[in-house]
């Protein structure tokens, strides 16, 4: 669980993990450079470095980014959440960009998503075509990509998760940020590294009106 | 940015603009034994401001209950409050207002009343879990008002979102009252484990005073004495007096602040809010009976020129001040440099009572600490009940017609921007971070999980108003009152509340009245229901040259309840479930939203709250609760009857509802205040049909009236034969009221 100064998801995470995954986690301090042997990684969402000049901007430059990036070279599963979803494109771990909603504000509510693809370490305990609840939050979620990019994510299957209505339709109503192709969430080109802005950890427990996201840590537990 | 330049003499004009009296001024200089310096005026007229001081109303605060079962620290002690909940933990609250810099500068206004209440509540050691805010505009199709509205959201949202602390509710009003001087007024509450409660009382001379956080600049100068003045044309000059808010910087300094209560080098802290480091640097010896010396010089900045005056009463924000054992600096130093924030010894805590300030050496104010803190001057304002009274008070029911089609009332009043959806609001919050948000914004109270533990905590703050305005000893007596019930209807147990006192000139007789009536009536109902005050702010000079706000004291009342499994939720569940009206129905519409509205009328008593039927109310609810009968629970409150029944049909997924039976009430009922009266001590509920005896039963030995009056079920509203509207039409005229009103 990787900390940066203004992360403030690291604690949910934690949590989700721990307590509900039941797996064992550690924290991460952006200062250090050796990242100790784990299974994942995990950056969770937040305001890194306040968001200054722009979301995971700075982020990137951390000493922890190059330990995180030879992890993910390795092959071994990344996940950026919100923030760390942002922090990851800066980064180059994964195409794209991020622009401000289209309704120029924040957006905290739940939205329904629709699992593209079954086959990435995050996604196989879902069906492809499930449709699930999870809660977004976030001010700048409005995923970006060149044409070639985007032709080379759906032919790839490396779209994760679409913006959907309830029955799993696509379209501008269902889309809270404006994303190019309704996208919620890509993978890498070796399929171990996800970036989503939806919040997993904040839907893993019935409590919270929905555990639909606790199949992502279920995923990767194998 | 103006610089403050070093007078040679202090004149009476000098001595007026720093809102000090002639009298005043002899009493520093009899403290002093001397006329003070230019800096130590401007000390004074910080620490002696209304803001500071509660000059003009620690008197009257003083019929406010403040002992009760489980209260760890009482009101005034320390920043905030804190309760005990069990577990070995506490919880630490506290609401406070940022009024008038929102009137200024809407964002930045709103954005650092979150940042102040945020630092008082982590320097107790607690680490802040729910944000709340009450907040009222003038009319919402002003431009003004608009203005002021989207500024303030955007800055709440802003400042909540980035730090992490979800904002999960509170209330909006939006009434011509309020036209020019909204009212921001935010609470926070906190979690720390009992034995990890820090002080703000400094002892132990040769100890360090650290200051850390940003650096100082003028921003903010003078901002305590600039909200004990009403507003006037010339207020937009005050701009230099808002501050300006970095949640970034707050974000590291609460988790700096919290990781250093966990060592054993802190004595004591306290944040620079208001009056700054003035206020501190008097404040935390005072309460310790300690002397203190800084030398300003030391104190970071980021504005060259500063003069001594300009440095002590700054507001700059994200600033606390520190009180280190001596041989422990190096461990503030460590964990401050981790998160790469400035810690700075400035200064040593010292025998005697003296508040020395030095500017690179030389002695600039010399002043004792407890005077400053703790001996302002008391008044006794002089009261008058308003004339306005006698003809607001009157209201002859027989003269206001009947509607001719209450489904058009209906309509109006789901179409009224205090009635309706906040949606619009709390999309811009992040409500759910922490994973602790069990009760979304919508539902009567807010609900918190506390993890490790079983337990929830249930928050809900309140106030009509137009209430407090037409009778201001019964609007304070409902404001605790509702915000009781609405933490009640959920199955916590109130333990405690605080309060936000927005008013307008104290100096006026008519006002300083309504003052003294709201708070007795608040005293009354707090003690009846056993919830102590444990803190909060006082804001007066709520005026703008149109007139004072109406009386406006915001309750924040917060309830524990031991089981989060047994939480009711505010909504209706499912198709077949019995709805039942619990209290009595009387003809009153005075003070109602349904009169203002349709009638035009803000007129008429408001309804009369017994506390002894409002007890009985909120005891049957614990049972309901433990027993977990009820599916659902919603307090009636503006809009009456018609309106909670609409609320309650908006959940996740909404749903309609068939009422009949309507025969059983009294036939001197009017119709209109059967749907939409306000009168007090009443709730909706819903519960399956096989609970039916159970609930009835539990009613009467309660002694709570109970009416069954129909069922959930259906996609239309229908009251008899009086209203009929689709829900899903409802549900659009309820959520668009205040977006549409903004395009």
């Amino acid at each position: 669980m990787v900390v940066f100064p203004g992360s403030n998801c690291d604690e949910d995470c934690f949590h989700a993990l721990r307590d509900v995954a039941k797996v064992d986690v550690q924290y991460f301090w952006h200062k250090e450079r050796n990242l100790p042997p784990c299974d994942l990684v995990v950056l969770p969402g937040g305001f890194s470095y306040g968001d200054y000049l722009r979301t995971g901007a700075i982020a990137r430059f951390s000493p922890a980014m190059d330990s995180i990036a030879k992890h993910a070279e390795a092959g071994r599963p990344v996940i950026g959440i919100c923030n760390g979803f942002q922090i990851l494109l800066e980064a180059g771990l994964l195409p794209g960009a991020m622009l401000r909603n289209r309704s120029l504000s924040f957006v905290c509510k739940h939205v329904f998503l629709r699992t593209e693809t079954a086959d990435s370490p995050f996604t196989n305990r879902y069906r492809k075509g499930e449709v699930i609840d999870l809660p977004i939050a976030h001010g700048e979620g409005n995923y970006f990509c060149e044409p070639d990019t985007l032709k080379q994510l759906q032919e790839e299957d490396r779209i994760a998760f679409r913006y959907c209505s309830e029955k799993g339709e696509l379209g501008d109503p269902y889309n809270p940020n404006g994303s190019v192709d309704h996208i919620a969430g890509i993978l890498n080109e070796k399929r171990n590294v996800l970036g989503m802005m939806p919040h997993p950890e904040r839907s893993s427990e019935a409590i919270l009106s929905s555990e639909d996201g606790r199949k992502i840590w279920e995923s990767l537990l194998g | 940015m103006t610089m403050v330049q070093i007078p040679s003499k202090i004149t009476p004009e000098m001595i007026a603009e720093h809102g000090l009296t002639e009298e005043e001024y002899q009493r520093i200089s009899g403290i002093l034994g001397r006329a003070p310096s230019f800096t130590e005026l401007g000390i004074f007229g910080v620490m002696w401001s209304e803001h500071c001081s509660y000059k003009n109303s620690r008197r009257i605060l003083k019929l406010l209950p403040t002992e009760g079962k489980g209260v760890l620290v009482k009101a005034g002690e320390e920043n905030a409050g804190a309760i005990d909940i069990g577990d070995g933990l506490a919880i630490v609250f506290k609401i406070e207002s940022h009024n008038h810099p929102s009137a200024v500068e809407p964002f930045q206004g709103a954005a650092t009343g979150v940042g102040g209440i945020l630092r008082d509540i982590f320097t107790m050691g607690a680490r802040p879990v729910l944000l709340m805010n009450s907040l009222r505009f003038g009319n919402l199709e002003s431009a003004e008002s608009q203005r002021h509205f989207k500024g303030v959201v955007a800055g709440i949202a802003h400042y909540g979102n980035c730090i992490g602390v979800p904002t999960v509710g509170g209330e909006i009003y939006f009434d011509e009252a309020y036209e020019g001087n909204p009212l921001v007024n935010a609470m926070c509450l906190g979690i720390v484990r009992k034995n990890e409660l820090a002080k703000a009382k400094a002892t132990g001379a040769g100890n360090k005073v650290f200051y850390v956080g940003s650096a100082t600049g003028r921003d903010g100068l003078g901002g305590a004495s600039f909200a004990s003045r009403e507003l006037t044309e010339e207020s937009e000059e005050d701009r230099p007096a808002v501050q300006v808010g970095d949640p970034f910087m707050e974000k590291l300094l609460l988790e700096a602040c919290l990781e250093l209560v966990k060592t054993d080098a802190l004595v004591a802290m306290q944040d620079m809010g208001a009056a700054g480091l003035t206020c501190s640097t008097c404040e935390m010896p005072a309460k310790g009976n300690s002397g203190i010396e800084i030398d300003v010089a030391k104190v970071p900045r980021r504005e060259t020129g500063m003069i001594p005056y300009e440095v002590m009463l700054s507001e700059s924000q994200e600033r606390m001040l520190m009180v280190v054992k001596r041989g422990k600096e190096k461990v503030v130093e460590q964990i401050f440099e981790k998160w790469d924030l400035h810690a700075v010894e400035i200064g040593e805590i010292k025998e005697g009572n003296l508040m020395r300030v030095f500017d690179q050496g030389e002695l600039v104010a010399e002043i004792p600490a407890k005077a400053l803190a703790d001996e302002a001057p008391l008044y006794t304002r002089e009261e008058k009940r308003p004339d306005y009274l006698a003809e607001a008070q009157t209201l002859e029911l027989t003269k206001i017609p009947q509607p001719k089609n209450f489904t058009e009332v209906f309509k109006k009043l789901l179409d009224s921007p205090s009635i309706a959806s906040k949606e619009w609001v709390y999309r811009q919050y992040d409500h759910m971070v922490r994973t602790d948000s069990i009760f979304l914004p919508g539902h009567d109270a807010a609900l918190l999980r506390v993890k490790g533990t079983k337990k929830g905590i249930a928050v809900s703050t309140d106030c009509n108003g137009l209430y407090c305005y037409l009778d201001p000893y019964e609007g304070g007596k409902i404001a605790v009152a509702e915000a009781a019930r609405n933490v009640a209807v959920t199955g916590a147990r109130p333990v405690g509340l605080t309060n936000c006192l927005n008013f307008g000139n104290p100096m006026k007789p008519e006002i300083f009245w309504q003052f003294h009536q709201c708070v007795q009536g608040m005293a009354d109902a707090a003690r009846r229901f056993g919830t102590p005050v444990t803190g909060g702010n006082v804001s007066f000079y709520n005026e703008s040259p149109r007139g004072a706000v109406y009386p406006t004291p915001v309750i924040g009342m917060v309830g524990v309840l031991d089981d989060i499994e047994k939480r009711i939720p505010s909504f209706f569940d499912r198709e077949g479930d019995l709805i039942f009206l619990l209290g009595e129905t009387a003809n009153e519409l005075g003070g109602s939203a349904y009169l203002a509205l349709v009638h035009g009328l803000k007129q008429g008593l408001p309804p009369r709250l017994d506390l002894e039927k409002e007890v009985r109310l909120q005891k049957f609810f614990n049972e309901a609760a433990q027993t977990r009968i009820l599916q659902s629970a919603h307090d009636l409150s503006e809009g009456g009857l018609a309106v909670a029944l609409a609320e309650s049909c908006f959940g996740r997924r909404s749903v309609g509802v068939r009422i009949s039976n309507l025969e059983m009430f009294d036939g001197s009922l009017r119709k209109d205040a059967l749907l939409f009266g306000e009168t007090q001590s009443r709730v909706l509920v819903s519960a399956r049909p096989d609970q039916k005896e159970v609930v009835i039963r539990l009613a009467q030995r309660h002694q709570v009236p109970i009416y069954q009056i129909g069922k959930v079920g259906g996609e239309v509203i229908v009251i008899e034969d009086l209203l009929e509207l689709k829900v899903g039409d409802a549900l659009s005229i309820w959520r668009n009221a205040i977006p549409r009103r903004l395009q």
